[in-house]
Formats: C-alpha cells, sequence, structure tokens
C-alpha cells in the first residue's frame, strides 16, 4: 500500500443470505481526496460503507483503512474514522450541544477539549444559534448538518458519508454540499455515496460507479465525462409523452441509445448526425409530433453514466427516504 | 482497549440514565407498580403481611429493571442510535453491557427505596450483606434478561409482550405470593429453572426467614443467569450486525 493511500479494498464481497449485495469491488481511496461510490439504490454503497465502519462483516475479501484491517483491527480504525450514516441518528431527547459532547465522552475526547470543539462545530455548521435545542426539533437539514458535526467531534482522518443530502431541500443540500467541500480543504479524506449524479460531478475528485454490487468503472468525472464525449447526444423535447417517441426511434436508429430523460424530453447517445436528424424530422411529420426544440448538448456526468452503465437517469431518480 | 470500554460503558450507563431511566414516566412506573402490590397484599392481610415482603422485593427488582430497558433498547435498535454507539471504538458487548447496567442501576434506586421502607416501617430483621449478595446479580440477570428478550425481537409492543410472558409466569411460580415448597413437585422442578426463584429464596434468607438453598447458592445460580442470558444477547445482537 503505497503511502497516500488511506483505504484499500480489494475483493470485498457481500451476501445477505443468498442475495448478492457487494461482489469483490476493488479501490483505493487516497489522502485528501473526495471519493465517491455513485450508483443507484440498492448497487451495493451503503452495505459498502457497512462492511468499512465495521457495522457488517464482509463475507469475502479484505479492506484495511489507514493501515488497520477491517476484520481484526476495526476498533482500533473507528479512532480515525467519522460516520455520517444514511439516518441521521443521533439523541432527539438531547439538545445539539449535549449530542457532540455525548459523542466526544464516547471517543474520549479530552475534557478540556470536548465542550470547545463541540462549539467551534456548532459555529462552522451554522448550528450555533440551535446549541440548547433538542434533536428532534431542527430541521432535515440542521439534523443532517448536526450528524455530520458529531462524526467531526473526534478530528477523524476520514470521514464516511452515507447518502449526506438525501430528503434535503434544493437550499439545504447546496449549503451541506459546501460545507463538505471545504471539509476536503481541511485536509480529511471522504468516502461518500450518492444516487445524485450532479453531487457526484459537483463534490468528488474520483468516482466509482457501482451497479448490482459490482463497481464498473472508477475514474474523474472528467475523464468519465469525456467518455460520453466521444459520442453525439441530441436531446429532444416535445409537446405530449416521449414513450411512443422512444419505441418509435428504436425501431428506426437500432444502433444508438435512446432514453427518455423526463416526459416530455429524449436524449439520443451516439450515430451519425445527419442520419439522426434525418429520421427524428421524418418520424414527427409521419406521426404528427410537435417538437418543441433540439439540442446537440454538452455530454454531463449523467450522459457518461447512462453510457457506462446501460441505465436510465429514471433509477437514480428513485429516492430514498431520509430523516 | 479496555479503558475505552470502562468510559463507554460509563458514559451509556450516565446518557440513559438521564434521557430514560430518571424522567417522570420512569420512575413513576418504578414506584408506582410496587406500592399497589404492596397496598393489595397489606390491605388484604396486614398481619401476615412481613411474609410477603421478599416477594414484593423480588417483583420489585424484576419490574423495574425490565420495565424501560426493554424500550430503550428496541427504540434505539429501531432509530439507529445503537448503530451510532457501536460507530464509537468500544466493542458490542461494551454498548450492551452498558444498557444492562442502566437497567440495574435504575432497578437498584427503585429496590432500595422499596426495601428501606419495608425494613423501615415494619420492622424486619435483616442481613445487609445477604441483601446485596442477592440484589445485585438479581438486577444484573433480569436486566440482562431483558436485554437478551429484546434483541430477540424489532418492535418496542413485541419486546413488552414477550417480556411477560416470562415476568407473569415467574410471579405465579417462583414463590412470590405461594411458597415453591408447597407446589406440586412438578411444578417445583420449573419453578427452579427460573431465576426469581433464587431471588425469592435469598430474599427470605437475607430477612432470617425459612428459605431453600444458602445464600451463596442462590447468589451463584443468579449470576450463572446473568452470564447466560449475557452471553445469548451479546451473540443475537452480533447476528443483527452480522
Amino acid at each position: 500500500m503505497s503511502n497516500d493511500v488511506v483505504i484499500q479494498v480489494s475483493d470485498l464481497t457481500k451476501f445477505y443470505g443468498k442475495i448478492l449485495a457487494v461482489d469483490h469491488i476493488k479501490f483505493e481511496v487516497k489522502k485528501g481526496e473526495i471519493f465517491g461510490l455513485l450508483g443507484p439504490n440498492g448497487a451495493g454503497k451503503t452495505t459498502t460503507i457497512r462492511m468499512l465502519t465495521g457495522l457488517s462483516e464482509p463475507t469475502e475479501g479484505k479492506a484495511s483503512i489507514l493501515g488497520f484491517d477491517i476484520n481484526s483491527e476495526i476498533v482500533e480504525a473507528k479512532r480515525h474514522i467519522g460516520v455520517v450514516p444514511e439516518t441521521s441518528n443521533l439523541y432527539d431527547e438531547l439538545s445539539s450541544v449535549d449530542n457532540l459532547l455525548f459523542m466526544a465522552k464516547l471517543y474520549g475526547v479530552p475534557r478540556a477539549q470536548r465542550r470547545k470543539r463541540a462549539e467551534e462545530l456548532l459555529k462552522t455548521f451554522r448550528l450555533y444559534e440551535r446549541k440548547d435545542s433538542q434533536f428532534h426539533t431542527l430541521s432535515r437539514g440542521m439534523k443532517r448538518a448536526l450528524t455530520i458535526a458529531a462524526a467531526l467531534i473526534h478530528d477523524p482522518e476520514i470521514l464516511f458519508l452515507d447518502e449526506p443530502t438525501v430528503g434535503l431541500d434544493v437550499v439545504a443540500a447546496r449549503s451541506l454540499r459546501n460545507l463538505i467541500a471545504n471539509l476536503r480543504q481541511q485536509g480529511i479524506t471522504i468516502l461518500l455515496t450518492t444516487h445524485y449524479l450532479e453531487e457526484a460531478d459537483l463534490l468528488c475528485d474520483r468516482v466509482a460507479i457501482l451497479v448490482k454490487g459490482r463497481i464498473v468503472k472508477v475514474d474523474t468525472p472528467r475523464v468519465l465525462k469525456t467518455t460520453a464525449e466521444e459520442e453525439s447526444v441530441i436531446e429532444i423535447s416535445i409537446d405530449g409523452d416521449v414513450s411512443k417517441l422512444v419505441e418509435d426511434l428504436t425501431d428506426r436508429l437500432p444502433r444508438v441509445k435512446i432514453v427518455a430523460v423526463d416526459r416530455n424530453k429524449v436524449r439520443i447517445y451516439g450515430g451519425i448526425l445527419n442520419d439522426v436528424y434525418d429520421k427524428v424530422f421524418r418520424l414527427a411529420r409521419d406521426k404528427d409530433i410537435v417538437i418543441r426544440s433540439v439540442n446537440s448538448i454538452k455530454p454531463s456526468l449523467e450522459d457518461a453514466f447512462i453510457k457506462i452503465t446501460g441505465l436510465s437517469p429514471t433509477v437514480m431518480a428513485i429516492e430514498k427516504g431520509g430523516r | 482497549m479496555w479503558r475505552d470500554n470502562l468510559r463507554g460503558i460509563y458514559y451509556i450507563v450516565l446518557k440513559d440514565m438521564r434521557t430514560y431511566y430518571l424522567k417522570p414516566p420512569s420512575v413513576s412506573w418504578g414506584i408506582l407498580f410496587p406500592t399497589a402490590w404492596i397496598l393489595a397484599f397489606y390491605l388484604r392481610n396486614p398481619l401476615s403481611f412481613q411474609e410477603l415482603v421478599p416477594g414484593l422485593i423480588a417483583m420489585t427488582i424484576l419490574f423495574s429493571t425490565t420495565a424501560a430497558e426493554a424500550v430503550v433498547i428496541n427504540l434505539e435498535l429501531k432509530l439507529g442510535t445503537l448503530e451510532r454507539l457501536l460507530l464509537a471504538p468500544i466493542s458490542l458487548p461494551t454498548v450492551l453491557l452498558g444498557k444492562v447496567l442502566g437497567g440495574a442501576i435504575f432497578g437498584l434506586i427503585m429496590t432500595v427505596i422499596v426495601t428501606t421502607c419495608s425494613v423501615v416501617f415494619l420492622g424486619l430483621p435483616v442481613n445487609v450483606l445477604y441483601l446485596i449478595l442477592i440484589i445485585i446479580p438479581s438486577l444484573l440477570a433480569f436486566s440482562s434478561l431483558g436485554a437478551l428478550l429484546c434483541v430477540l425481537v424489532k418492535e418496542v409492543f413485541e419486546a413488552q409482550t414477550l417480556l411477560n410472558f416470562p415476568r407473569f409466569l415467574m410471579i405465579f411460580l417462583c414463590g412470590i405470593v405461594y411458597p415453591v415448597s408447597a407446589m406440586p413437585e412438578g411444578l417445583q422442578y420449573i419453578a427452579y429453572t427460573m431465576p426469581l426463584t433464587y431471588t425469592v429464596d435469598g430474599l427470605r434468607y437475607s430477612f432470617l426467614m425459612f428459605s431453600g438453598t444458602t445464600i451463596i447458592t442462590d447468589s451463584l445460580v443468579l449470576t450463572g443467569f446473568f452470564i447466560l442470558f449475557i452471553l445469548l444477547a451479546i451473540k443475537l445482537l452480533h447476528k443483527r450486525f452480522k
């Protein structure tokens, strides 16, 4: 293991009974980077984090955190990591500051530093005004922020974030992403899971795409997007539902990938541009389809994801419940 | 490592005392329930009431340790806060021991109140050392029994229902209202498989009344039940996080 690798995962596998949740995954996370596990719900992201943080035993394979084997030295590893689970699971009955102080005590933060550290974190996460409010009275975004603060109370070297912004409104999610980006500047290595492509694109230095328990690609968002740039992407908006259009275009353009982006929008990946335009307009004329717009678009991480996994973006839009 | 675990147990107990046990519902339940039983038996027959004191203290031990603990462990499993504790650098047995000790300490407070009142108001002769030898392992045994039954099920109401079965069975079979020695032989065998029988017997011994076995036997058997229940509870909880 090279010096700058802080998490090393090798052939990590998890079966729940006969169900294969994580299938021989391999990846490395380097010191100071934000590494994302990107994939739809049920891809095995949370199971991977649970194994790495000692909440679930791997069926096969190995992993180490800062050189500590997760199978035999997990308690030692836990001293150096902070974990933000998918559910904001602090104590409802305790106030913001008391939740942080309780975590500080559990992690053995010296008495003299506990309150200072807790108050610093409350200020950083803009929760100082609510320091005496019980956890259950906080908004969902505040609960998420406090859960992250609690994971940082012992000054960990690595932070695990499981779906950090799930269930948050746009403003709260943006604010939290800014806070996460700031953590990297403090030198904390972050491993996060997300099913939001935009989040992975904005935050992550490198992304591992996880589908059905397997890692299908690991690279920087930029390189992943370049993969999609190699082919043309055309986005067509129409009046009415696109499902029939997708069906008809699939018949007429058999060698290209056609994906419904939403109810009125379809994207066509690949093919010869002249041929694609010609067949789209002919089809619109034949079937009396009103085209609102046709754009040749710059590939996003979403396009790269679609190209790499063959999955529709609607799969990624299926939300998990957050607390 | 052991220092981390001891620290973990200490802070989990303190936190549980503050957030669960020393709240009005727990305290009122812990005091009202045995008081209601004591009054019911006293009013029925004030003259032979002293005979029932060991059984009533045993019941206080049983109910005060298990009543709130069943809610605490299941609620924390359901809300994910128990998982939060497991993310700290402490072991799973430490977390469970913290929970069990919380229940046992709350039970101890309630038991001391009921026992002190019984001794002071009724002027009963008592051997305090014997009382300690019985009450401490009893509290630990019933608290770990509560933990064991809690980790067997998922919902809070399931835990309460499951706990009621051994609790009420023990009330009728373990010598609280009817001496074990006077029961049919078959029932006596069943009674001696239950921890409350040894608690009642040990308490009778402590109050210088007739008892079936020695205080040391009662204390050792109760310690054995504690070890058995806690090991099974740890195993089951470990299985949940496998």
